[in-house]
């Protein structure tokens, strides 16, 4: 394909070019004026409708660039969850009016848009969520809390899910609404997490109100958006992995281990085919993975295998670290490297689904299991028990 | 790299599949099995004949197909997933010896019987742990404790010192009994066994292709076992429910899924690697027996004890796969030897 040829060689120009003059850690500013650049050389949402913003392109196009981008670091991360899941959400279930007011701005980098699904009380149950939306003439007054927010401080804009009926069955009364981030009622709270540093955010509603034309998708059917918005999630956490960067590696850890003279004992050696083993079947799959995208296989819940594996593999591989180099891993050594790794593992077997919510989806979506009895999906609501329950004291 | 198959692939694949679902079903393959007779000659006369399968890598030259590694490995995955006794993964060997030994005459001489599927060939090299053949005034001398069809072949290749040797009679085999019925082994006695020597014995190169065809067969077999539990989960009712909607179940065959695709991303490679880069070949076909010897084991046993009860009865097919699998995890050494491998061509040893 000529075409594509052509195409693949100006993106890769246009993309070297662009990165070379970024300032060394780009900041804020830095990223809003490389999107509005991308966006003007016609890479930004490049499948995206032409009359919102977007190039109007083909899948082909968006591979291409995909590819051509592949081994440089682009300051986009701060867009990521706009491009994403929002940008998408509101494509497909949005009005006409939000698509032309919205697409554009983030597509250039104008505005940074985040997602608030979960809550302290609703994590892997995500539609139990407690927040509330209650219609107040041509308002609706939303209160409660939501937590695990990306760039939260950041965002002018975010997708919200509350509660808008309590009096049926849980997936049935939630409402998707676009949220003004910079509404006095909205309280955005850094989360320290147990990496000691703070990646996440805790949002608070405090009578915030939202104009009825905000609502994204039907009132009461925001439950189906917000399914769509978090398997755009699944697929971008495990596919994306090639690009992260592996501080207990095989390569990094057979290195230091023979540095060390660790590799004449027998159990180090054995340790290392094991982690060997683990990490080249993880990379063998997400290679053969986009290898199916790339020939029009779309991987649908198979997604959900690859975040399972790479979960574990990312908390395998720094226990294995820690295993094979010993006790200075978690005093320092390495500036901390390996302490760091055991410190994010967690972070990957959590967010966007833990490791049994995956295996729950490839059980009933990938091997097509039966579900498990569900008492929620009949019983109205405010009938449900959700959170955490408080200890019933003993008769 | 390609890790997805080719079209022909996928019809080579579908073609095999429709043969031994018409020719050898389970309950064949049982009878098979049952009756002391090491494969079902007329099924093994069509996979010769019809589909041209002991030829498939053999080059056109010696009277083969010439295709590649990712073929062969479509055509033992049905195989595997079947369990269809043949003597095909030892002609396989067979003819992979021959082809490295450096030897034209040989090669000319053998290869077309095998490709036609007329000759029933095998091969035996010793690995570390089994004691080594000797070669006296061009005699062999020694034992080969377990050979592929050893008691039914008519041409068996011995790796001996650095040489290949083709032996055809002159020697005891005694049948062993193996806990995988559908796979003959025998012992073979050499005892001043006349022997043609046929070139140098490139073992390591046989081993590295014997490693991934048989990756290929366990890749089939760990699928089927997967098949079959899901199956059975769907329909099999206890507490009021279908057994595959607890998580203690559910959970478990998500797992196996995982080692599933693991595994056929693994496959996919050995065979390209095999057929497209001998530099990587080495370390793809240790990694590919270091991981699917354990994967198809741990399959096919969580297969098995899945089904519950049911599962430890002869009448039940899941038995047969179980065997299978820990036959195959040691058909080319105890796994540590694959590991030890792997750990060499890594730099770690």
């Amino acid at each position: 394909m000529p075409d594509l040829d052509e195409y693949a060689r100006r993106a890769r120009a246009w993309l070297e070019t662009a990165t070379a003059a970024l300032p060394p850690d780009p900041g804020l500013a830095a990223a809003r004026a490389f999107m509005a650049d991308l966006h003007d050389a016609g890479y930004s949402g490049i499948t995206w409708p032409a009359e919102y913003g977007g190039q109007g392109l083909s899948a082909a196009e968006e591979r291409v660039f995909q590819q051509a981008a592949r081994d440089l670091v682009l300051p986009v991360g701060v867009f990521g969850i706009g491009l994403g899941m929002c940008g998408p959400t509101l494509l497909s279930i949005g009005t006409e009016e939000q698509k032309r007011r919205y697409i554009r701005p983030l597509l250039r980098g104008e505005e940074i848009w985040c997602q608030m699904f979960s809550e302290p009380g609703a994590g892997s149950d995500v539609a139990s969520l407690q927040t509330r939306a209650v219609l107040d003439g041509d308002a609706w007054l939303v209160n409660g809390q939501k937590v695990w927010t990306s760039v939260a401080k950041q965002a002018d804009f975010g997708l919200l899910i509350a509660r808008t009926n309590p009096d049926v069955p849980k997936h049935q009364g939630i409402t998707m609404f676009v949220v003004d981030m910079h509404d006095p009622g909205v309280t955005v709270r850094p989360l320290r997490d147990m990496t000691g540093e703070s990646h996440f955010n805790e949002v608070y509603f405090d009578d915030v109100r939202i104009a009825a034309d905000q609502v994204v998708g039907e009132v009461d059917g925001g439950w189906s958006a917000a399914v769509t918005t978090l398997l755009h999630e699944r697929v971008s956490i495990g596919m994306g992995a090639a690009r992260t960067e592996r501080p207990a590696s095989f390569e990094a850890l057979s290195g230091a281990a023979r540095e060390r003279g660790l590799l004449a004992n027998p159990l180090v050696r054995d340790r290392l085919v094991d982690l060997y083993l683990q990490e080249r079947a993880f990379d063998l799959l997400s290679a053969r993975m986009s290898q199916e995208v790339k020939a029009g296989i779309q991987p649908g819940a198979r997604g959900s295998v690859v975040k399972l594996l790479l979960a574990e593999l990312t908390l395998d591989s720094a226990d294995a670290a820690s295993e094979i180099l010993g006790p200075g891993t978690v005093a320092h050594d390495d500036d901390g490297k390996i302490a760091r790794a055991l410190a994010w593992g967690p972070g990957m077997a959590l967010g966007g689904g833990t490791n049994e919510i995956m295996r729950n989806i490839i059980g009933d979506r990938v091997l097509g299991l039966p579900r498990e009895p569900q008492v929620d999906r009949t019983v109205p609501f405010r009938d449900l028990k959700v959170g955490t329950q408080a200890k019933e004291a003993s008769k | 790299m390609r890790l997805i198959p080719t079209d022909e692939q996928k019809d080579l694949a579908a073609a095999v599949r429709a043969f031994v679902a018409e020719t050898s079903p389970l309950s064949r393959v049982r009878e098979v099995a049952e009756s002391g007779e090491p494969y079902d000659r007329r099924v093994w006369a069509r996979m010769s004949g019809e589909l041209g399968l002991p030829g498939l890598v053999i080059p056109e030259e010696h009277g083969g197909a010439g295709a590649g590694r990712g073929e062969l490995g479509a055509v033992l995955e049905e195989l595997g997933a079947a369990l269809t006794p043949s003597p095909l993964l030892g002609a396989v060997f067979a003819a992979d010896l021959l082809l490295a030994c450096g030897d034209a005459g040989a090669a000319k001489d053998l290869l077309p019987g095998i490709a036609a599927g007329t000759t029933i060939a095998t091969a035996f090299w010793a690995n570390p742990d089994d004691p080594a053949i000797e070669v006296r005034s061009g005699e062999l001398h020694g034992v080969a404790p377990r050979v592929l069809n050893g008691a039914d072949a008519d041409l068996v290749l011995v790796a001996a010192g650095d040489g290949l040797y083709a032996v055809e009679s002159g020697f005891t085999a005694t049948p062993l009994t193996t806990l995988d019925l559908t796979r003959p082994q025998a012992r073979l006695e050499f005892a001043g066994t006349p022997a043609r020597r046929a070139g140098t014995a490139d073992v390591a190169r046989a081993l590295d292709l014997a490693s991934v065809a048989l990756a290929a067969e366990q890749l089939g077999g760990l699928r089927r076992c997967l098949d079959v539990i899901v199956e059975y989960a769907k329909l099999r009712v206890q507490f009021g429910r279908y057994v595959g909607s607890f998580q203690g179940v559910k959970h478990k065959l998500a797992d196996m899924h995982c080692v599933l695709e693991q595994a056929e991303s693994i496959v996919r490679y050995a065979c390209w690697a095999a057929d497209e880069d001998p530099s990587e070949l080495p370390v793809a076909a240790a990694l590919a027996q270091s991981y699917l010897g354990r994967a198809y084991f741990r399959v096919a046993k969580d297969h098995l004890l899945l089904h519950g009860g049911i599962g430890f009865t002869w009448e039940h097919d899941a038995h047969l796969y179980y065997k299978r699998a820990k036959t195959d995890e040691l058909l080319l050494g105890a796994p540590r030897h694959h590991r030890t491998r792997l750990a060499g061509h890594l730099g770690l040893l």
